[in-house]
């Protein structure tokens, strides 16, 4: 039986009080199903459609950002908190819940899915044109969209569990869209495997976190934690640590990210929706929403958090420097930012983290979306082939420039307020050297930032053919995600308008966390002075003392190039010391085992069993069985040959037997009453 | 009232009709001593609405239900005659033997 029932958070009562979103939060359900739906009838309407299933897809996607954006001003009105559970069965005393959680994090994340997610969609439409399985694509992209939310919509850390694995599926259809390509293929898999591995983690933390806590409600646990449960603070610290290493999947934090730049594989709009807006903010999402927990009984995992975090920005951002590949630098720079996401979470600064989250979203996308413009026009990802592109594409160059400064972290871009809150939160806990990669990161952003617009739009044209700006419905997703992209960062200024703190504060429990009043001087200085050192430093290297072509040349003198190169021989470690150690001895001895015991043992079953079921074919089957059946048959077809004579045909005959059948009745109830 | 005349009346009518549906052969008569009986059992309508004094009138209404059917029976009835006939050349009961398995 399907029960619904919301729990206004009435173990809050401490707390400020927040409105229950009405009408709008009970119905929030749809844009969490609609995907669905809309993928379905993609399926088995698309192909008939003018536009290939397209229309259904943005059309649902459009009504996804229209329902966010409504929740959105309503949060930022009143506040919004609350849950709505069904359950559909359980397991001893768990219950096995699905739902939807409307708070202020999952009404933020729903909107930059809805806002990304409709840029992508548009901006798709034109961009796979023409391309093998174009209705199939956009099956899995609405279906990308709808996992995603399945994931930031869910009270339950089960069905947050199937938003995970979802996510991880999609994203492997869409990663090998082109799978013709071995290489592309191999990336799904790789893109696969690897999530599949941190997934481990996360499935034994959940498992961990419901058996203690009785309840996969997250609000429940979280309730619990911060209120001295003794089971789950007992095991706190492994189960933080546990989910951190199934975030460490999905967000592609070192050593975890090997999969993230082979994910390039897929189709432009594919790595602008995973790296933007779904996928690899899940583990951001994940760490957000288990916050008070990290907070308060699992704070020593934070550690590990927060170095992991260190960690990735840097050398996900060092090896960006390397790539020749446009797309790449994208990815390791997408990898650097969530590095610094993570870093975020990780010393305690909640708002700041999910800032950077919401202002790298869409700027990221802008970015992704204008590469895919370069690379449509010019039919390669190789920047080396590029080059003074910023005469002939215009629009998509402007757009680029933007992105590039708002993701460098120069004001008022929307990337200097989140970069900038993430500094002034890492030098306020007292993390110094953390502080320091943090603001070396910001110089290297800028550096390769600036290498890749200076190797992609200046200089001379190195490619062949004549590359022309792309169609109207291509550039207006670029135009608005860089209006978001100027934009997006005034939503949280210190001292003057702190709306976002609000807005991802409005949660069941509430968010203890540094918040900077006004400016971090210094942090704003440092970060901002190594923003702009890395953009002149680009400049100096690549333009000013050379050009696109010698530039490489000059910082390929360094020794820790052929490291960078090589992705500090991560792929060959995992290559050589998992793949082939399995490959070779284990695979052997598995194999002699196989055919030496298991194939004899087998064999032998084998033939014992051939030979039982000879003697029970013709003795059971045939004898009885068989038997059986042939003989009920048979006296079927006679009896009925004989009991057909009655029907002569003949009216008069029907009509005496009738007759004497009603006599006999009437004489029999006579001489019974 | 002594409604045993009528009744006796009643189930001569029926049981001629029996005899006729029985014995006949041609089936415009066999269609003919259906009505009969019908009547037969309009008769008993009629009496026992009488006999019970409903002021209803539930037994003659009845009757006038039975005769519209009747009547519509045997119109479709002389329509299969005919077609019958018109392809067997003969109106014979015992030559119709189409429901024969």
């Amino acid at each position: 039986m399907v029960n619904i029932h919301t729990i206004l958070p009435v173990f809050l009562a401490d707390e400020k009080s927040f409105g229950d979103g009405g009408v709008l939060a009970e119905y929030a359900w749809l844009i969490v199903v609609l995907p669905f739906i809309a993928a379905l009838a993609i399926t088995f309407l698309g192909k008939k459609m003018p536009y290939g299933g397209a229309e259904i897809a943005v059309a649902s996607i459009l009504f996804i950002f229209i329902y966010s954006f409504a929740l959105l001003i309503l949060n930022i009105s009143k506040g919004v908190v609350n849950e709505f559970y069904v359950q559909i069965g359980s397991i001893g005393a768990l219950d096995l819940e699905f739902g939807w959680v409307v708070d202020g994090l999952s009404i933020m994340m729903f909107f930059v899915i809805g806002a990304v997610s409709l840029m992508v969609f548009i901006y798709a439409v034109e961009y796979m044109k023409g391309e093998i399985r174009y209705t199939f694509f956009f099956t899995s992209l609405t279906l990308f969209a709808g996992s995603m939310l399945v994931l930031v919509s869910s009270p339950t850390l089960l069905q947050l569990l199937v938003g995970w694995e979802l996510v991880g599926v999609c994203s492997y259809l869409l990663i090998g869209h082109y799978w013709e390509e071995k290489k592309n293929s191999s990336a799904a898999i790789k893109a696969f495997i690897t999530n599949k591995v941190a997934d481990v983690g996360l499935m034994i933390g959940i498992i961990m976190l419901a058996l203690s806590a009785g309840t996969f409600r997250i609000s429940d646990i979280l309730y619990k934690a911060t209120h001295g449960h003794e089971s789950i603070s007992k095991i706190a610290v492994v189960a933080g640590i546990l989910l951190f290493i199934g975030a460490m999947g999905k967000s592609a934090q070192f050593p975890l990210h090997v999969w993230l730049p082979d994910a390039m594989a897929g189709p432009t709009p594919v790595s602008a929706l995973m790296h933007a807006a779904t996928m690899v903010t899940a583990g951001v999402y994940l760490l957000a929403r288990m916050f008070p927990f990290y907070e308060g009984v699992a704070a020593p995992a934070k550690e590990l958090v927060l170095l992991v975090g260190v960690l990735t920005l840097f050398f996900g951002g060092c090896l960006a420097i390397v790539q020749d590949d446009l797309k790449k630098v994208l990815a390791y720079s997408t990898v650097s930012q969530l590095g610094y996401m993570i870093t975020a979470l990780g010393a305690g600064a909640y708002t700041a983290g999910l800032m950077h989250l919401w202002t790298h979203a869409f700027f990221k996308a802008l970015l992704f979306l204008g590469a895919g413009s370069v690379i449509h026009a010019v039919g390669t990802n190789n920047m080396s082939e590029m080059g003074g592109l910023k005469d002939v594409m215009p629009k998509t160059f402007k757009t680029f420039i933007i992105g590039t400064v708002a993701l460098s972290g120069l004001p008022p871009l929307a990337g200097f307020f989140s970069k900038d809150e993430i500094l002034a939160s890492l030098s306020h806990e007292g993390y110094a050297g953390y502080f320091i990669v943090a603001v070396i990161g910001a110089f290297i952003t800028a550096f390769y930032m600036t290498r890749a617009v200076v190797k992609t739009f200046f200089g001379e044209y190195r490619g062949e053919g004549h590359p022309h700006e792309s169609e109207q419905l291509m550039t207006i997703p670029l135009v608005v995600l860089s209006v978001m992209a100027v934009v997006a960062g005034w939503v949280n200024i210190p001292g003057i308008y702190t709306g976002f703190t609000s807005w991802v504060g409005t949660r069941g429990i509430a968010i203890k966390e540094y918040h900077p009043d006004s400016f971090d001087l210094t942090a704003m200085s440092l970060g901002l002075l190594s923003a702009v050192t890395g953009i002149l430093a680009a400049y100096f290297i690549y333009i000013k003392f050379g050009n696109a072509e010698t530039g490489d040349e000059k910082i390929r003198l360094q020794p820790v190039w052929k490291i960078l190169e090589n992705k500090y021989y991560l792929d060959d470690l995992y290559i050589k010391g998992i793949v082939d150690p399995l490959k070779t001895q284990v695979a052997r001895k598995v194999d002699k085992f196989n055919s030496k015991v298991l194939d004899r043992f087998i064999n032998t079953v084998g033939l014992a069993t051939a030979f039982l079921g000879k003697i029970v074919y013709s003795n059971f089957d045939q004898g009885g069985i068989d038997k059986l059946v042939n003989s009920v048959s048979v006296g079927t077809d006679n009896a009925g040959g004989k009991v057909k004579l009655i029907q002569s045909g003949r009216v008069q005959q029907y009509l005496t037997l009738f007759l004497s059948g009603v006599l006999l009745i009437s004489i029999i109830i006579f001489v019974l009453y | 009232m002594n409604i045993i005349p009528i009744l006796i009346t009643a189930a001569a009518l029926f049981s001629i009709g029996i005899y006729g549906i029985l014995v006949r052969r041609n089936s415009v008569m066999v269609l003919l001593s259906i009505e009969l009986m019908l009547n037969a059992v309009n008769i008993n309508f009629v009496l026992f609405n009488a006999f019970l004094r409903d002021v209803l009138l539930q037994g003659q209404i009845f009757s006038i239900f039975i005769i519209t059917v009747a009547a519509a029976e045997v119109g479709i009835g002389l329509a299969i005659v005919l077609m019958i006939f018109r392809n067997r050349q003969t109106a014979n009961l015992n030559d119709f033997d189409l429901l024969k398995w």
